[in-house]
């Protein structure tokens, strides 16, 4: 057992007792420090660095083709805790070549950056990789409606991500070498 | 009837009064403008950047740098004040709540009468001093005022009717009691030594003890225990940091203004810095020297007018070096305790200061004795 | 009547106006602030005078000092509009007020009986070595007051000290009364 050793405190001697040489120390420690780099970020002017993974606005994305990737599972729409996703389903019409073998694409896509609390649960459940959590991280608006981001505003903040897999394509490609499923 | 003579005399004294009265406010607007620059420098940050005329931000080079030391943002916090709603609480007592700030303000402007700030010379090289009132007690003068100021936190305390500012004013008052006995116990010695006969000072003039030391030692060199105490005292009477019993936001929430918002906080605001800028010009003068030189040196510039603005600018210089004192130590130093404090003033200070007294009142005798 | 006139008429106003307003008023924080109004009134006044030193410990002491105390403690207490207990010594009450209406009256027939621009009857202070034959007697400069307050008036002066000591010894004794009690 390791026994508690109390050491006794020396006295504070005369020039400790009058503060006065620890008064002088901090004011250096202070004065240096009036040099040193600032740490402040100005804003506006300058952004700060986001990390990678960083869990902003939920945006839609388009497949390098340009395609719309959201096939309207509604998948997000169940999963999001507050409820701020809306999807309003509608069908791909049968003569549009590029997107062949996808029976559905949102009509409307909404979702309501009022009630987003950016858990980014909808990135993970989305099974075509069609809805990201990407940079942007400030929105804002003037009323309760424009905060509501519509289907050509999200795939405007979303844009084009690369796509690895093609699921679409090359279920198309198996498909016309008769070798679906 | 009229005396055109004596209205002239009086419509210029009021005129110097009014510059004067502008020097010192826009002073004390800055301090607030460096007291927010030099602690946002201190904890690492850039301090108020952003306020700015309209036109100046596109001069080349100067307007940008303006811009960048907000050199306009008090300015802008004097227009917020005014522009603001003037709300009073339903709970005070609305005369004296309405009293208050103006007998927080006038105290402090009124110090600065007797405040020498430069010499003026005649055409034969006599020295006039810049200063509204020459008064043969000027010290005296400032002393008494500013022990007025004190009323003004009293009132504002209990007209309040509310506990926060009530604890804020007496604590406040209790503190610039008892600072205001060490305060002029230090001063004493100073006015002894420069009394002494020899010197050709006479009496409690803050004019005479500023020609004493012109090529001559600052009194600071001399009684450096004195300033101690006066500076300690100083910033104890002005409310500052180590001391800023009446407003420890962390305890009284905002002191005795808690109950104060818009234009009338405003003058609190402002009468506190014109404390510290009034109270950094009487320690230039007593201790360092006034607008002299440096120590033991003889005035470099010559007796005109070219001299006499440099002199100004030389004592000026000196004020804002000790107003950044001020604000340096508040960035510094953690605030007393109150009882930390009331101990301080009566068992430190006041006994130190009573030694330093009997101290120099010896030395000054020795001094003195007839030479046989 | 010149400018002088004037600011005398105007602060004796205010001196006597202070006055009694302070005793009329019910409030005793309103009593001290007229109080300290007249008190810097009469400051003013001893600077019309030319007496600067003496205005400006008149402001020291009384309006900076004693009267800060005074509203301290009402402020403490908090005494209310109605104010303390009304004393029920109606006699001494009635007494000091004969007294001191008295000694006004003999004040005022000493000041206009014996003539304002008579100084005679003024009481002299000894010449100060420091000053090549001429008179102090109404001279305003602190030099003056110092010499008078270490030569003639000595003897009153350390009196007095002695009277403000006791005086305070008596307050500490009477507010440290129950402290045995405290003690282990």
């Amino acid at each position: 057992m390791a026994k508690t050793v109390v050491l006794p405190r020396e006295p504070l001697s005369l020039s400790e007792r009058t503060y006065l040489p620890q008064i002088v120390t901090g004011l250096k420690t202070t004065f240096s420090n009036m040099f040193k780099e600032k740490v402040t970020l100005q804003y506006p002017e300058e952004k700060p660095i986001i990390p990678k993974n960083y869990r902003g606005v939920p945006t839609l994305v388009k497949d390098p083709n340009g395609r719309e990737k959201c096939v309207s599972c509604q998948l997000c729409e169940f999963v999001c805790p507050p409820k701020a996703i809306r999807i309003t389903p509608g069908a791909v019409s049968e003569d549009d070549n590029s997107r062949a073998h996808v029976e559905k694409a949102p009509k409307e896509f909404e979702i309501n950056m009022l009630r987003c609390i950016y858990c980014g649960y909808c990135q993970e459940v989305c099974p075509e990789e069609a809805i990201f959590l990407q940079e942007e991280y400030s929105s804002s608006g003037y009323s309760r409606e424009e905060m509501i981001n519509k289907k050509d505003k999200l795939y405007e903040l979303g844009g084009t991500l690369p796509d690895s897999h093609y699921k679409w394509d090359k279920k198309k490609s198996a498909e016309d070498d008769g070798n679906d499923h | 009837m009229l005396d055109f003579e004596l209205l002239f005399l009086v419509g210029l004294k009021v005129l110097f009064a009014l510059l004067m009265i502008g020097a010192v406010m826009t002073m004390a607007g800055y301090s607030v403008l460096a007291e927010r620059k030099v602690s946002a420098w201190m904890q690492g940050r850039v301090g108020p950047n952003r306020t700015v005329l309209p036109f100046v931000e596109y001069i080349p080079f100067l307007g940008p740098y303006l811009k960048k030391m907000g050199i306009f943002q008090p300015l802008a916090d004097g227009l917020k004040f005014l522009f603001k709603e003037e709300i009073i609480p339903g709970h005070v007592n609305k005369f004296y709540y309405n009293l208050a700030p103006i007998v927080a303000l006038v105290p402090a402007l009124t110090t600065m009468v007797v405040l020498p700030f430069g010499e003026f010379f005649t055409s034969d090289g006599e020295s006039i001093p810049l200063m509204l009132a020459d008064l043969e007690v000027g010290i005296l003068f400032i002393l008494a005022i500013s022990s007025l100021g004190v009323y003004g936190i009293v009132l504002a305390g209990w007209s309040s009717n509310s506990k926060y500012p009530f604890l804020g004013s007496i604590r406040s008052s209790a503190q610039m009691i008892s600072y205001e006995l060490a305060m002029g116990l230090s001063l004493l010695p100073v006015f002894l030594w420069v009394s002494e006969p020899g010197t050709g000072a006479m009496g409690l003039s803050l004019v005479d003890i500023v020609h004493s030391q012109g090529n001559a030692p600052w009194l600071l060199l001399v009684q450096p225990l004195s300033a101690l105490i006066f500076l300690i005292a100083l910033f104890a009477e002005t409310n500052r940091l180590p001391f800023d019993m009446p407003e420890s936001e962390t305890d009284l929430v905002g002191g005795f203004h808690t109950e104060y918002g818009g234009f009338k906080f405003g003058i609190f605001f402002v009468a506190e810095y014109a404390h510290i800028v009034v109270g950094s010009a009487i320690f230039t003068i007593i201790f360092l020297g006034g607008w002299h030189f440096l120590p033991w040196v003889a005035d470099p510039w010559p007796s005109t007018w070219v001299g006499t603005l440099i002199g100004i600018g030389w004592f000026l210089a000196k004020t804002i070096f000790l107003i950044f004192f001020f604000i340096w130590i508040r960035w510094t130093l953690p605030r007393f305790r109150y009882d930390q404090v009331m101990n301080l003033g009566w068992t430190k200070l006041l006994p130190l200061a009573l030694l330093n007294l009997i101290f120099y009142v010896l030395l000054v005798t020795w001094i003195d004795q007839p030479a046989s | 009547m010149n400018a002088v006139d004037l600011l005398f008429y105007f602060f004796a106003t205010l001196a006597v106006g202070g006055g009694v307003l302070m005793v009329f008023s019910r409030h005793p924080v309103s009593a001290a602030l007229f109080m300290i109004i007249s008190l810097v009134s009469v400051a003013a006044l001893f600077v019309l005078l030319e007496a600067f030193f003496l205005a400006i410990l008149q402001v020291l002491v009384y309006a900076g000092a004693v009267m800060v105390l005074f509203l301290f403690i009402i402020m403490l207490l908090d005494v209310g509009p109605e104010g303390g207990k009304v004393s029920r010594l109606k006699l001494i009450t009635g007494f000091a007020g004969c007294v001191s209406v008295g000694i006004l009256i003999i004040l005022l027939l000493q000041l206009f009986g014996t003539g304002i621009g008579d100084n005679s009857s003024w009481p002299s202070i000894e010449m100060s070595p420091y000053v090549n034959g001429e008179s102090l007697l109404f001279s305003t400069s602190i030099k003056n007051f110092g010499y008078g307050l270490f030569t003639k008036y000595m003897l009153p002066l350390q009196v007095a000290g002695f009277l403000l000591l006791g005086a305070m010894v008596g307050v500490i004794v009477l507010s440290k009364k129950s402290l045995p009690t405290e003690e282990r």
